[in-house]
């Protein structure tokens, strides 16, 4: 199923538009397309004008984005299609283009509710988890059970320093 | 399963605002930090994380004993059953891999893992009665995070699978009985009133779901940029409102059409305690309207608490519970409509005279 293009909730309005010679698909949910398409007030020749130039503001910003993350391997792409980032660190790969989506489904950009009460972990230690654990996968798979060993012992190693420290990190 | 010997608290029909509330509910969603959220997860970095989260839930919460399910060693008829009685989410019994619910004594608290995110930690209690249920969210969230450190961005707050839930990842809902505003057409105005301040309004089981019964789940929709606070007051203040709008309803009814009114809610009554075979939908709407006159006056019967209880036993799952066994559907029709007849005589109340 197909996902908003400006607040991830399940799309039921899609068109194909060409643009620079490249079939585009653009994809809006119900309350997007209503509140972004619709203009009551003008005529009906002035609306349909309206209409085609947001369309070709939405297909201009559409020039996808490339970016993968190199923790989980998600693409921008992959995220449009199903509305699920892959991993923590997604939100600083992509965080330029999750911040105006943000700005639509939320009207806004930044928490200022609850925090973690002990050490918040910070972006660099979270992606040396994740890489850690993907390596123990790796070689769980390939039966090298003495690196295993050894990246487990990291794991737990790194997780102990965290949890012990109860000064931020940020 | 044992669950299916008592009945969740939030079910009692008690607490503030209970002749149209039902019950409220906080859910937080958190992430576990250092593992890539449940899509990209390996089976066994998912069964890691059920192992951790079941080792700090492992000791009472609020001196209620908790148990912990696996969502794979369920049959597909007990999924159903923990969805009914609102303790798993239709995403988490349908869902595949590792996955599992730790619930609590009196099913006050549930915490789901891997659903879409690691953890929903949800609390529901019976009535209106956000404050408390957000209280103890707030300190089941805390003991889980003294165990567990949770992905956490100084900018975008606790870090979720979909960025819709980003933020605070707090959904608070209500859910509310309203059927006098269904009838007078009337719960336009409510989905109008919440929409303008985005708030959600959905049927029984969430997302997508019909307003069976006349049950109605009014929740934020936005979690980032607020407190949490803030949130719950947005929330209760759109349904104190529509609880009103609905007593209004009710007597607005009962003054300019008693005959009519008094007339249906019998006839709910008369068919819910003759009818040889019902499906769980009618059951829901008659039910309803025996619901609504109870809290009425209308039929001296007993407490509404029994006809909240009907509503969840009468589901599929419920129904084929009590039992003992899987039914068809033609069979539970008229498995429900003899079991209704006999808890609705057993509880009739002793003077108990339609009007
Ligand atoms: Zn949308
Ligand atoms: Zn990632």
């Amino acid at each position: 199923m197909k996902k908003c293009r400006r607040c991830t909730k399940t799309a039921t309005f899609h068109v194909t538009e060409i643009h620079a010679e490249k079939a585009v698909a653009i994809h809006l949910c119900d309350s997007c397309a209503r509140e972004y398409l619709e203009n009551n007030d003008s005529p009906a020749t002035e609306t349909l004008t309206d209409l085609t130039s947001k369309l070709d503001q939405l297909i201009s910003q559409s020039a996808e984005s490339e970016a993968t993350c190199p923790d989980c391997g998600t693409t921008f792409g992959e995220f449009r299609e199903n509305g699920r980032l892959g991993c923590a660190h997604d939100y600083t790969e992509f965080l330029a283009e999750l911040l105006p989506l943000l700005e639509n489904i939320h009207e806004d950009t930044s928490h200022i509710g609850k925090r973690p009460m002990r050490t918040i972990i910070g972006p660099e230690e979270q992606a040396m988890l994740v890489q850690l654990r993907r390596q123990q996968q790796r070689a769980i798979l390939e039966e090298d059970y003495e690196t295993a060993a050894t990246l487990r012992d990291q794991i737990a190693d790194l997780e102990r320093q965290l949890q012990g420290d109860d000064t931020p990190l940020h | 399963m044992q669950l299916a010997a008592t009945s969740g608290e939030w079910l009692c029909g008690d607490g503030p605002c209970s002749d149209i509330v039902i019950s409220s509910r906080a859910r937080l969603a958190r992430n576990v930090a250092g593992f890539p959220f449940v899509g990209k997860a390996s089976d066994e970095q998912r069964a890691q994380i059920i192992s951790q989260v079941n080792e700090v839930l492992n000791a009472p919460i609020d001196n209620r004993r908790t148990s912990s399910l696996d969502l794979t060693e369920l049959s597909e008829l007990d999924r159903q059953f923990l969805m009914e009685r609102q303790l798993i989410s239709r995403e988490l019994a349908r869902g595949d891999g590792p996955r599992g619910v730790v619930i609590s004594e009196g099913e006050r608290h549930s915490v789901m893992i891997n659903e879409e995110d690691h953890l929903r930690i949800q609390v529901l209690q019976s009535g209106f009665s956000l404050d408390d249920c957000w209280q103890e969210c707030d300190a089941l969230d805390n003991r889980i995070e003294s165990g567990i450190p949770f992905s956490f961005h100084p900018q975008l707050g606790y870090l979720t699978a979909c960025p819709t839930n980003v933020g605070t990842g707090l959904r608070v809902s209500v859910m509310l009985h309203l059927p006098a505003l269904r009838m007078t057409r009337e719960i336009q105005k409510v989905h109008q009133s919440a929409q303008k301040i985005k708030l959600a309004v959905r049927g029984l089981y969430g997302e997508g779901s019909q307003a069976l019964g006349d049950f109605y789940q009014v929740s934020n929709q936005l979690t980032l940029g607020k407190t949490e606070r803030q949130l719950i007051t947005e929330v209760r203040e759109v349904v104190q409102r529509i609880v009103e709008w609905e007593r209004k309803g009710r007597r607005h009814f009962f003054e300019s059409n008693e005959s009519r009114l008094l007339d249906l809610v019998s006839r709910a009554w008369g068919t819910l305690t003759s009818a040889r075979s019902i499906t769980s939908e009618e059951t829901m709407h008659l039910l309803s309207s025996v619901r609504m006159g109870l809290q009425m006056d209308l039929l001296d019967g007993r407490d509404a608490s029994l006809v909240n209880e009907l509503f969840i036993r009468t589901q599929p799952a419920h129904l084929q519970h009590t039992y003992g066994e899987a039914l068809p559907p033609e069979r539970r029709n008229i498995v429900r409509a003899s079991w209704l007849q006999k808890r609705l005589e057993e509880n009739r109340g002793d003077n108990y005279e339609p009007r």
